[in-house]
């Protein structure tokens, strides 16, 4: 089963604030005991406000940029 | 929840207050609560609160002719917004909606003017908040005016393009925005326009680069 890729939360600078929960409307991040879980669903659209909204830049929504093949 | 001291002190306009002061100041100011996507603040209506964020994220925003929204900026716990009309008594520059639940403190455009009256150092600390946003905005605008950024943009995906010799690392807008020299906002704006013209396209977590000739032909003309 191909695994869905998810923000990635850097926990080294997570200081669990919980700002990207509260604005994660497919519930892909919970903060458990003051730190950020991922949990996988097809349900995130990458909408990156969780990256935009990490006061210390704790999360990535990475892109991978590819070229389309004619 | 009851308006808090402790928050009071941390809202950048009342730095240097004392305590017997904050407790006046608490009586001027009301407590907010609100949900994801409700609407805080419209754009041209009439100042009347000025809103400090305790907790949650709120996006600041402008909406274009066609319904475009244009993110100006996201307040964090910490921080106002709304502020340049409740001082000029002009209609409220851009919107403001809540991005998750969250709480504010709210101080009314009469109240915040008595406040300025009463404790000349406030006055002192309106003056200093207001140039750090000028300063912000000066940045911003030397970015849209100079449309360079975009043809950063595309130079920044067309290096990053995965090719035969292996994938690229994957690109964040925050890493974008670095490279660039400008604001996350910038990128995600820069991103959207690609995406409308048909040079691009935004696949969830990959950008499709559909047009590799009018990017590169953006990259030149950016020069």
């Amino acid at each position: 089963m191909s695994k869905t890729v998810m923000p990635v939360v850097d926990t080294e600078k997570c200081r669990g604030c919980g700002l990207c929960s509260s604005v994660c409307s497919c519930g892909a991040l919970v903060v458990i005991e003051n730190v950020v879980t991922v949990i996988e669903t097809e349900a995130c659209g990458w909408c990156t406000q969780c990256e935009a909204v990490c006061p210390n830049q704790a999360i990535s929504c990475g892109y991978l940029v590819i070229i389309e093949e004619r | 929840m009851s308006v808090q001291i402790e928050q009071l002190q941390s809202i950048p306009y009342f730095s240097g207050l004392d305590l017997g002061e904050l407790e006046s100041i608490k009586k001027l100011v009301v407590e907010k609560q609100a949900s994801r996507g409700e609407l805080l603040v419209l754009e041209d209506d009439s100042p009347e609160m000025l809103y400090y964020v305790v907790s949650g994220a709120v996006k600041v925003f402008k909406t274009s002719a066609e319904g475009k929204e244009q993110i100006i900026g996201i307040a964090r716990p910490g921080l106002t917004f709304n502020d340049v009309s409740v001082f000029d008594g002009e209609p409220n520059p851009a919107s403001a909606a809540a991005m998750g639940p969250v709480v504010l403190y709210a101080i009314s455009r009469d109240n915040m003017h008595s406040i300025v009256r009463d404790y000349p150092e406030v006055a002192l600390n309106v003056a200093t908040v207001l140039a750090g946003r000028v300063r912000h905005l000066l940045s911003l605008v030397e970015d849209l005016s100079f449309r360079h950024v975009i043809g950063r943009v595309a130079r920044i995906l067309l290096e990053y393009a995965g090719d035969k010799q292996g994938p690229k690392p994957h690109l964040t807008q925050q890493d974008m925005a670095a490279m660039a020299g400008t604001a996350r906002e910038v990128i995600g704006r820069s991103l959207k326009a690609l995406e409308e013209e048909g040079t691009i396209r935004m696949d969830r977590h990959q950008i499709v680069i559909a047009d590799k000739e009018a990017l590169a032909n953006l990259v030149e003309s950016a020069v």
